[in-house]
């Protein structure tokens, strides 16, 4: 789960990471009185949406009046931001955050995440501040610090001097950045985040440490034990199908193509997209209904499928192991009278009870295309959405 | 002499009174298991299909000499139960809990390098020795006890492949499911090396999927170490960036863990890689064939 910037913030404040001061608008009468209670003479506005990229696509901008900051804020709020991190609908802004503006000494970029090839969390450090570190670690890996964290010590003291070094700071810096990686860390591990980045952290002219900005990704599976998490879940941002599959616990991504698809098990369901390929066809969409195939999902699952207009065919793979064929078939039926399904639906079953299967399918008065094979049915799911 | 399983291996099942537990208990003892013992704490005494319950793995292993553990526990108490196992001795450890927290999994796997266990999972469909032993999910029917070896980090793509191979004309010596996860204890590079060494297998098929570079580790070990004809499938060449697709670990991040590169980086090592999930068995034997 992502967050916004301002949500992070909160966080950081709890864990006494310092940040500057500022706060939330969602119309411009609001951002101008949070400028007119911050004072001085440059704010920054920052559109508050779930992916990076805000600076270079227009969402971040720097004012001096709140005026201004009312007029930015006008700008920004209802507008859609399309970044390079977005996808190419963009994202709607509904929030914006105001801060006072930072008289800056050096930038910096610090985070902690889980690596999963190394099977810890590390963290990482850079001279380069602000920049998209993706290109820092192609371009300059030499400016870049990657420690791995043992899970019995948490950042050891050493590793410390080692940030310190690459960023050229003082003692008392040394000092103060060792105590800000603890609370970042404790933070990590304490709320389950997978990520946590300040990009930039910077030096003020004071010299001090602050967090300009933040982010922060939780682990799902870990949100059991964080209820407090949930009021940050943005809802809003996801569509009414998504919104569907999220309740029926159904994994469901949607994509560009025209032939939908419906499938027990993530990695079966990631190849029939693949073969929906092969055989020159566009897959709409992932969607696992779970190994099991439970016949209330099989239902929600043809509801979301049906009700996406860019979708020409439907092609049903299951794979019956432990949960029978004949079962599904009729999960299939008694789902299609409820579920007005006017498109061509291939469906193929297979494993346990598949000629059973098949010959209710049959008997029942549904129309349908029956395949037997992986590449029978990918090739008919294709035909059919593309007369 | 298949891997991990074979007809001494004595099961205890962790979370035998839930649901889960219960049924697929049935299933495994069905399909011939030898499951010794279940544990569920605070339920010791009771039984379940005639199977004595323990409060404690270390009971287990004391009194029903179990050496093989396989977790049906709920993922708040999963990294607990699979600590319990590795500190009570259990040789091998697989579990099919699928949404165990990852920072828990970080400590579970730093725990495990002190203990003697190996850790097959989580979010594992589990292992089967067909003909021998089953220690998991998967429709123990479909498969056939032979001489090719099965790893994937799914559990329905796996039976679609069991069931080409199987129409081919070939079993398995054993077929893995190492778990969708993105931490996950025994890695494909490792099982190679089982499979290197057994003297059932013959060749291996291997099934992968985009996210991390666990298939990429094993090309390149493969390609010094491994004897044996290897084949590979890599699922998800359609699936977008930056989108979690059904598994925790698959997922393409800041570019890596794609498809295209892992296909790459097997075809290098010399492996061959399926393209279309409808010819694996096929391809395998075509493989087999030009050897013979």
């Amino acid at each position: 789960m992502k967050i916004h910037e301002y949500q992070a913030k909160l966080l950081f404040q709890d864990y006494h990471i310092p940040i500057p001061r500022g706060n939330i608008a969602q119309t411009p009468e609001e951002a101008r009185s949070v400028a007119e209670t911050l004072g001085g003479d440059t704010f920054v506005v920052k559109a508050q949406i779930l992916a990076g990229g805000r600076g270079q696509a227009g969402g971040v901008r720097i004012v001096h009046t709140p005026e201004e900051v009312a007029k930015t804020a006008q700008d920004l709020l209802g507008k859609t931001l399309i970044t390079s991190q977005t996808s190419s609908s963009g994202e709607k802004i509904q929030t914006v955050l105001i801060e006072e503006g930072i008289k800056i000494q050096k930038e910096f970029y610090a985070s902690i995440l889980t690596d999963r090839s190394a099977e810890k969390n590390a963290l990482m450090v850079s001279t380069e501040g602000g920049m998209d570190i993706e290109k820092i670690a192609s371009t300059l890996p030499e400016k870049i610090l990657i420690e791995h964290i043992h899970p019995a010590t948490g950042i050891l003291p050493f590793q410390k001097r080692k940030i310190a070094s690459l960023l050229r700071l003082s003692k008392q810096e040394t000092q103060e950045v060792g105590e800000l990686f603890d609370a970042l860390y404790l933070l990590f591990t304490e709320l389950d985040a997978s990520l946590v980045e300040i990009n930039p952290l910077v030096l003020t002219k004071k010299a001090s440490f602050l967090a300009l900005d933040a982010k922060i990704t939780f682990d799902d599976n870990a949100l059991y034990r964080h209820q407090e998490l949930l009021s940050f879940r943005d809802i809003q941002s996801l569509d009414e199908s998504e919104r569907i599959a999220r309740e029926a616990g159904l994994s469901y991504i949607p994509l560009d193509g025209n032939v939908g698809c419906m499938v027990n098990g993530a990695g079966l369901a990631m190849a029939t997209m693949d073969i929906i390929k092969y055989y020159g066809g566009n897959p709409a969409n992932f969607l696992d209904i779970g190994g099991g195939a439970r016949v209330e999902t099989i239902a929600k699952g043809i509801q979301i499928l049906v009700s996406d207009p860019k979708i020409k065919a439907i092609l049903i793979n299951i794979f019956g192991g432990i949960v029978r064929c004949d079962r599904v078939a009729l999960g299939i039926i008694e789902a299609l009278k409820s579920v007005d399904v006017h498109i061509p639906l291939v469906i193929r079953l297979k494993g346990t009870n598949s000629k059973e299967a098949a010959s209710l399918l049959e008997k029942s008065s549904l129309s349908f295309i029956l395949a037997d094979t992986l590449s029978e049915a990918a090739k008919k799911a294709v035909a059919a959405a593309k007369t | 002499m298949s891997i991990i399983l074979d007809e001494s291996s004595r099961i205890v099942v962790q979370g035998i009174t839930g649901k889960e537990g219960q049924f697929h208990t049935t299933q495994m003892v069905e399909y011939g298991t030898k499951v010794v013992a279940g544990v569920t704490p605070g339920k010791e005494g009771q039984k379940v299909k005639g199977i004595p319950v323990f409060n404690s793995v270390q009971k287990a292993i004391e009194n029903e000499g179990a050496n093989v553990s396989i977790l049906f526990v709920p993922p708040p108490y999963a990294a607990d139960g699979i600590m319990e196992s590795a500190a009570a001795g259990v040789a091998w450890i697989i579990c099919i809990t699928e949404g165990i927290p990852i920072q828990d999994l970080i400590k579970v796997k730093a725990f495990l390098k002190d203990t003697h266990s190996k850790l097959i999972g989580p979010n594992s469909p589990g292992v089967i020795s067909p003909g021998k032993s089953k220690a998991g999910i998967m429709p123990g029917y479909i498969h056939k006890e032979g001489t090719i070896g099965i790893m994937s980090r799914s559990g329905t793509l796996t039976y679609e492949a069991v069931d080409q191979i199987v129409e081919e004309g070939y079993g398995q010596s054993t077929a893995i499911g190492i778990g969708g996860d993105p931490i996950i204890g025994t890695s494909y590079k490792e099982l190679l090396d089982y499979f290197e060494k057994d003297n059932q297998t013959e060749a291996v098929f291997m099934i992968g999927e985009i996210g991390g570079n666990a298939e990429e580790e094993a090309a390149l070990w493969a390609k010094k170490h491994f004897s044996k004809p290897l084949v590979a499938f890599i699922a998800g060449q359609t699936a977008p960036p930056a989108k979690r697709m059904g598994h925790a670990g698959a997922i393409i991040s800041n570019g890596k863990g794609k498809a295209s590169d892992k296909i790459k980086c097997l075809q290098e090592a010399g492996i061959c890689v399926v393209n279309n999930p409808a010819i694996m068995g096929k391809t395998l034997h075509e493989v087999l064939n030009q050897r013979r």
